[in-house]
């Protein structure tokens, strides 16, 4: 069946540069081609159609719409593997069995692959074939960003990258307004701190909390201007080369002051974008260490480096997909909250089977995507709401945005905390 | 040449070419492709994901919900479908003999004890309960608005070679609807049609199941991730 045989609620689509149809599918088409490697094919031949995804899936969860079966979002690149690539492609292509993806399928399913998809991977733990379909979605932005096809929020942080003079302005402001030393550009220090944009624009307290709990332990530690922002929107849009950029930056400025250890701040891609995707894009294994921060943190508690006030207060933690389901950070974080001497009530379903706050995967940042992620969040809120829990808490600034803005909609009386804040407000000084 | 005798020779000869060289052309199709090294620093050993092999086999409590009617009629048509495959008395001849012409030895001769299988009847009942699981998940697909929007030609095509040699199998075992030489001649040839689709179609998952499981598996695991 052709993709387009279904009709989809054509949304608003964005477009970039000029470029004739058939330029536009074959750059998509190349692009998605390059990822084709034996695990992609492994996964496009064993899906069976069985939609058991679907259950997975927040966005089909909430609308009922079954367009939003994971697996229906790759519908037009499964078209093109087999057509193109498959072992028997020249079967397809003779007989014209699977037809050609036009452009105007592409456009529709940018809603698909972008807008309602955070790349949780939740379907990916579904999925009774063992198919990777978070990780097939990331393979198929790649072929929708070459051909044009990024929401442009996207597009444009993407493009933007880093400014390294409005950062080292802005660490000196924040510096002096909390009173607290933050070094910046040090030429050797043994761990790399980073930060995420969101940390910059809404959250810098996330940043003066780093720093307190550097200065408690004692670290010889560094930002730095060339290398400081962790979350990726290369990775994000699909645009593979925006995202090597990005990293490279880390992975060069880690190098350039010596440092043994990087820590990625409270955000779930950025950790999936550096700590497993990082030394593929480097070519050879990173020479040094790189921590989420609750890594960083769980591992200084256990060493007895760091001591922490008692909360007595109960707790549900919100794992963020890229961290925790999908980047193996589950246990850290929790340790630190025990640390705090707080009663964890977990949240059902939880850890790895955690529902997603839908706004992960970049779709926090694509307005237009705004109705259909507040719906999602209601799965959140009452989550949390069962839980019955005092305080709710993560670890990824994404998520955090994307809690605040449920919270100011839905006049929630919940706020959403960060792990790092917490433990900063928290320290006992030696 | 009647069919019977159609069947039981050349068809049979073209379909085992065609099942086998099928399955080879996609497997090494897809095997062949380049694997990428993954340089990451890896939290845990990722062969130990192979256990995802036999975890996936049953979804998590999370998932249960609505999943559960697929999963239970899955799991009742195949297992309907291997029992008459593997514990029909026939048939375990008919593998003796193909046994015995490529490696010259039966299963007595290789284990020491005989292929065990059941009486006719309840491989009769098996087989009734496998074509009633079927047309279930049939009925599924076709009810059911995210199957019916992601089902072609494969989904519907597959189905109908599974359930036609598990039906013109029982038709052959009652004697009923025609002649018996004509019900087998069928019989075989239903078989010979799911031999010669098999490669092509979803049916590949016999195989592909394993490939992506273990894959998923294995990269999961070095990260730690959840299985």
């Amino acid at each position: 069946m052709s993709a387009g045989n279904t009709t989809i609620e054509r949304p608003l689509v964005d477009k970039q540069g000029q470029m004739p149809e058939a330029q536009r599918t074959a750059n998509a088409m190349k692009a998605f081609a390059q990822d084709f490697g034996r695990t992609a094919s492994i996964y496009l031949e064993s899906c069976i159609h069985c939609g058991m995804c679907a259950e997975a899936c927040h966005f089909y969860e909430v609308t009922g719409d079954p367009k939003y079966t994971p697996v229906w979002k790759l519908e037009p690149f499964k078209q093109a593997y087999k057509r193109e690539h498959g072992p028997f492609a020249l079967f397809y292509r003779a007989f014209n069995l699977k037809a050609r993806v036009t452009e105007g399928e592409l456009e529709q399913w940018q809603h698909l692959l972008y807008d309602s998809c955070t790349v949780c991977g939740r379907c990916s733990l579904m999925c009774p074939m063992g198919i990777d379909i978070a990780g097939l979605i990331s393979n198929a932005r790649h072929g929708m960003a070459q051909a044009g096809l990024a929401p442009k929020e996207l597009r444009e942080a993407a493009d933007r990258g880093s400014a390294p003079k409005d950062f080292k302005d802005r660490i000196s402001r924040l510096a002096a307004e909390h009173g607290v030393d933050i070094p910046v550009d040090k030429t050797k220090a043994d761990i790399l701190c980073t930060v995420s944009s969101t940390e910059i624009e809404q959250y810098p307290k996330s940043i003066v909390a780093t720093a307190r709990i550097m200065k408690r332990l004692g670290a010889n530690w560094t930002f730095r201007s060339d290398g400081y922002q962790a979350n990726n929107f290369g990775l994000l849009a699909g645009d593979a080369q925006r995202q090597k950029e990005a990293s490279m930056k880390l992975i060069e400025a880690a190098i350039a002051c010596g440092a043994k250890t990087l820590i990625l701040p409270e955000c779930g891609h950025a950790y999936g974008a550096l700590r497993w995707m990082g030394a593929n894009l480097y070519g050879k294994p990173l020479p040094f260490k790189v921590l989420h921060i609750s890594e960083f943190l769980a591992d200084s508690m256990r060493s007895g480096k760091l001591k922490l006030k008692r909360l007595g207060k109960s707790v549900t933690f919100h794992d963020p997909c890229q961290s925790s389901r999908r980047g193996g950070v589950i246990d850290a974080p929790r340790e630190v909250l025990a640390a705090l001497g707080t009663e964890l009530k977990e949240m059902f379903p939880t850890k790895g089977t955690n529902w997603c706050c839908g706004g992960g995967g970049g779709v926090v940042d694509i307005r237009r995507a705004d109705a259909l992620r507040h719906k999602v969040f209601h799965l959140k809120m009452n989550q949390i709401d069962e839980t019955g829990a005092e305080l709710a808490v993560t670890s990824c600034t994404d998520c955090r945005k994307t809690f605040d803005d449920g919270q100011a909609r839905f006049k929630w009386d919940k706020s959403m905390n960060s792990l790092v804040e917490l433990v900063a407000n928290n320290l006992i000084e030696a | 040449m009647d069919l019977l005798t159609f069947v039981r020779g050349p068809g049979m000869q073209w379909a085992a070419a065609i099942f086998v060289v099928g399955i080879l052309w996609r497997l090494v199709g897809i095997l062949l492709l380049r694997g990428k090294k993954d340089l990451s620093e890896p939290r845990k050993p990722g062969w130990r994901g192979l256990r995802l092999l036999a975890l996936r086999s049953w979804p998590r409590k999370e998932f249960l919900g609505g999943t559960a009617f697929g999963e239970i009629m899955g799991y009742t048509f195949h297992i309907g479908f291997f029992v008459a495959l593997l514990f029909y008395l026939p048939h375990i001849l008919f593998f003796e003999d193909v046994a015995k012409g490529l490696i010259g030895v039966n299963f007595k001769q290789v284990f020491g004890v005989g292929w065990p299988y059941l009486p006719g009847g309840a491989v009769y009942f098996f087989s009734a309960i496998s074509v009633a699981a079927l047309f279930a998940v049939l009925i599924h697909r076709i009810a059911s608005p995210v199957k019916r929007m992601l089902s072609n030609f494969d989904d519907y095509f597959s189905w109908f070679v599974t359930i036609a040699p598990i039906a013109t199998g029982m038709l052959a075992f009652s004697h009923f609807g025609g002649p018996y030489p004509t019900l087998l001649g069928l019989h075989l040839a239903s078989v010979e049609l799911l031999m010669i689709w098999f490669p092509f179609g979803k049916l590949m998952h016999a195989f592909t199941i394993f490939l992506a499981r273990g894959t998923q598996g294995v990269t999961f695991e070095r990260k730690g991730a959840s299985l």
